[in-house]
C-alpha cells in the first residue's frame, strides 16, 4: 500500500485523447459496442493481425456503459478449466499491459480474498484453490487469523451471523482505473487508424441471405466485411435486429462507493454467501458491488433493497465502515447467461460474431477477449480459449458452469 | 422500492415478491419428438426485450401464489398484473 496520500499518484488527464472521425462508406470490419472489449478488440486487431480498415461504433460516448459502470476487479481464480484459461490469459496481458499501450492504466496487484462462511463454503474454496494451482494459478486457501493478516480491519469475530471461516487468496488478483484502461485501447486503435465513431446507434442490419452486408445507424448506413458484436447487456438487442435467439438475461447490476478515506483497505474483499464485494480506489473511495438484481432490466439502475443488504453485509465484515457515507451509486446492464459463462463465436450468420453473456465479469476479462475475438475475427473462427464458449453448447450440453464455482455467484 | 399490485393481496413492497422469469413457457406437448436445438430453446432460451416483458411473479413473502404481470424493461413499470388463467383440460 502506497504511502502517499490517496490520489497523489493518479496521472494528469491526458491533453489528447483520439479523432473523431465520420463514419466512411464501407469497412472491412464494424464493430458494435465501444466500451472495453471493443475497444480491446480494435487494438489487437490492428497490434496482431494488422487489420485496421475497422469502425468501432458506440450509441453513447466510448465506454460509458458498462465500462464505466463496473467494480474494476480482475482476477483468475475460476473453477472450470476453459474460464481458467480466458481469464488468466487475460490477467497476464494485464501484467504488461501498461508496457503495451504506452499509457498508465493503474493496475494494481493487490490480492483478492474469497471469503468462506460455512462448512461447505470451505471445501468448494479448498477444491478451486487445488484447481487453480492445477492450471498454473496462483491461489492459496488461508485460515481466519491469515485472512486477518492481510486485511486487518476485516470482522473475524465468531459472533457475527456469517463468521468468516477462511479465505481463498490470490496475490496477482487487481484492480485497474478503468477510464484509463479504455483510453489506453482507444488511443492505440486510433493510432493505428481505426474509426472510433460516438453517437451513433446501430438500427438495424442490411441482410443478404445468410450474410450481413450493411449496418443501419443513427449516422447512415455502413457497409461491412465483417460484424463484431460487443455490446454487452445490450447484445439481444441487436440479435432480434437479426431475427437470432440467444440464452441471455439482461439485468441491472448495482455498484456504490463511499467519499473518499484514508488507505483503510489493502486488498480486495468479495464474498459470496453475504454478497458483497469491496476494494478502495486509488482515489480513496470504497468500491462495493452488489449481485445482480433479480428481474430482467435496461434502466441502468436498480432497486434500493440490493443496496440495503449489501450495507449491511458490509458493515458487518467491515465494522469501520459504519460511518462511511455513500457518494453515489449507478447500475450497469449485464447480460448472463445460463451457465454464467459468455457466449463467443460464430451466429447463424457467416460473417457475424458475437460476444456477449460475460454477466457481472466483463471487466477482467478486457485484454484477454479483445485478444482472441480478434483472432476470432482475422480467421474466421474461434480462438481455442474461446472455442468453449461457442452458442452450440446450450445444444450439445457441453456447459461451462461456472454458477457459483467462480468465487462469486452471478 | 416499488409497490407491486399482488391481484390476491393489492399493493405490497417488493422485497415480499420472487422474480420468476417470462411467462407463457409450456411444456413441450410432445416431449418425446423434440430435437436437441428444441430442447435447448425449452429449457435455456427466453425472450430478453428491451421495453414489454410478460412475466412470472410470486408473491413469496404474502400468499405464496404466482401471478402473471406486464411490465416494461426499461422503465420498470408494472403496466398490468393478473391472476393465472386456468389452465386448458387437454382429452
Amino acid at each position: 500500500m502506497t504511502t502517499n496520500p490517496p490520489g497523489a499518484d493518479l496521472p494528469e488527464h491526458p491533453d489528447f485523447l483520439w479523432r473523431n472521425p465520420e463514419p466512411k462508406k464501407t469497412y472491412d470490419v464494424v464493430i458494435v459496442g465501444g466500451g472495453g472489449h471493443g475497444l480491446a478488440t480494435a487494438h489487437y486487431l490492428a497490434k496482431n493481425h494488422g487489420i485496421t480498415n475497422v469502425a468501432v461504433l458506440e450509441k453513447g460516448w466510448l465506454a460509458g456503459g458498462n465500462m464505466a459502470r463496473n467494480t474494476t476487479l480482475i482476477r483468475s481464480n475460476y473453477l472450470w478449466d476453459e474460464s481458467a484459461a480466458i481469464y488468466e490469459h487475460s490477467l497476464k496481458l494485464w501484467e504488461g499491459l501498461e508496457d503495451d499501450l504506452g499509457y498508465p492504466i493503474l493496475f494494481s496487484q493487490r490480492g483478492v480474498l474469497n471469503l468462506a462462511h460455512t462448512e461447505q463454503d470451505i471445501r468448494d474454496s479448498v477444491r478451486r484453490v487445488e484447481a487453480n494451482k492445477l492450471n498454473g494459478i496462483d491461489a492459496e486457501w488461508l485460515e481466519p487469523d491469515e485472512v486477518k493478516r492481510i486485511c486487518p480491519i476485516i470482522n473475524t469475530s465468531e459472533d457475527i451471523r456469517y463468521p468468516v471461516q477462511g479465505a481463498t487468496y490470490q496475490a496477482r488478483a487487481g484492480i485497474a482505473k478503468h477510464d484509463y484502461v479504455a483510453w489506453g485501447f482507444a488511443r492505440r486503435a486510433d493510432e493505428a487508424g481505426i474509426d472510433l465513431i460516438q453517437d451513433c446507434e446501430v438500427l438495424g442490419f442490411t441482410v443478404d441471405g445468410d450474410r450481413v452486408t450493411g449496418v443501419r445507424t443513427s449516422r447512415g448506413d455502413i457497409g461491412c466485411g465483417t460484424v463484431a458484436l460487443c455490446a454487452a447487456g445490450h447484445t439481444s438487442v441487436l440479435l432480434d435486429h437479426l431475427g437470432v435467439r440467444a440464452p441471455l438475461q439482461s439485468h441491472p447490476l448495482q455498484a456504490l462507493v463511499s467519499e473518499l478515506l484514508e488507505p483503510v483497505h489493502p486488498t480486495i474483499v468479495m464474498s459470496n454467501a453475504v454478497h458483497v464485494y469491496v476494494s478502495q480506489a486509488h482515489k480513496g473511495e470504497l468500491v462495493m458491488g452488489a449481485g445482480v438484481d433479480a428481474y430482467n432490466g435496461y434502466g441502468q439502475r436498480g432497486a434500493f433493497h440490493i443496496i440495503e443488504r449489501q450495507m449491511a453485509a458490509a458493515v458487518e465484515l467491515f465494522p469501520v465502515f459504519a460511518r462511511a457515507h455513500l457518494l453515489r451509486s449507478w447500475a450497469g446492464i449485464v447480460d448472463v447467461t445460463p451457465d454464467a459463462s459468455p457466449i463467443i463465436g460464430h451466429t447463424p450468420y457467416e460473417n457475424v460474431f458475437v460476444n456477449a453473456g460475460w454477466g457481472t465479469g466483463g471487466f477482467k476479462a478486457t485484454p484477454g477477449i479483445g485478444w482472441c475475438y480478434a483472432h476470432t475475427i482475422a480467421h474466421g473462427e474461434p480462438h481455442p480459449y474461446v472455442a468453449p464458449f461457442s452458442l452450440g453448447r446450450f445444444t450439445t450440453g457441453a456447459l461451462v458452469d461456472e454458477h457459483g464455482a467462480a468465487a462469486v455467484a452471478h | 422500492m416499488q409497490l407491486i399490485h399482488c391481484p390476491w393481496c393489492g399493493p405490497r413492497e417488493e422485497v415480499e415478491f420472487h422474480y420468476g422469469g417470462q411467462a407463457g413457457v409450456a411444456y413441450p406437448e410432445r416431449p418425446a419428438e423434440l430435437s436437441d436445438q428444441d430442447w435447448a430453446e425449452y429449457v435455456f432460451y427466453r425472450d430478453n426485450p428491451k421495453g414489454t416483458f410478460a412475466e412470472r411473479w410470486s408473491h413469496s413473502a404474502g400468499c405464496r401464489r404466482w401471478f402473471d404481470a406486464v411490465r416494461d424493461t426499461h422503465t420498470y413499470r408494472f403496466l398490468s398484473t393478473t391472476k393465472p388463467r386456468p389452465k386448458e383440460v387437454r382429452v
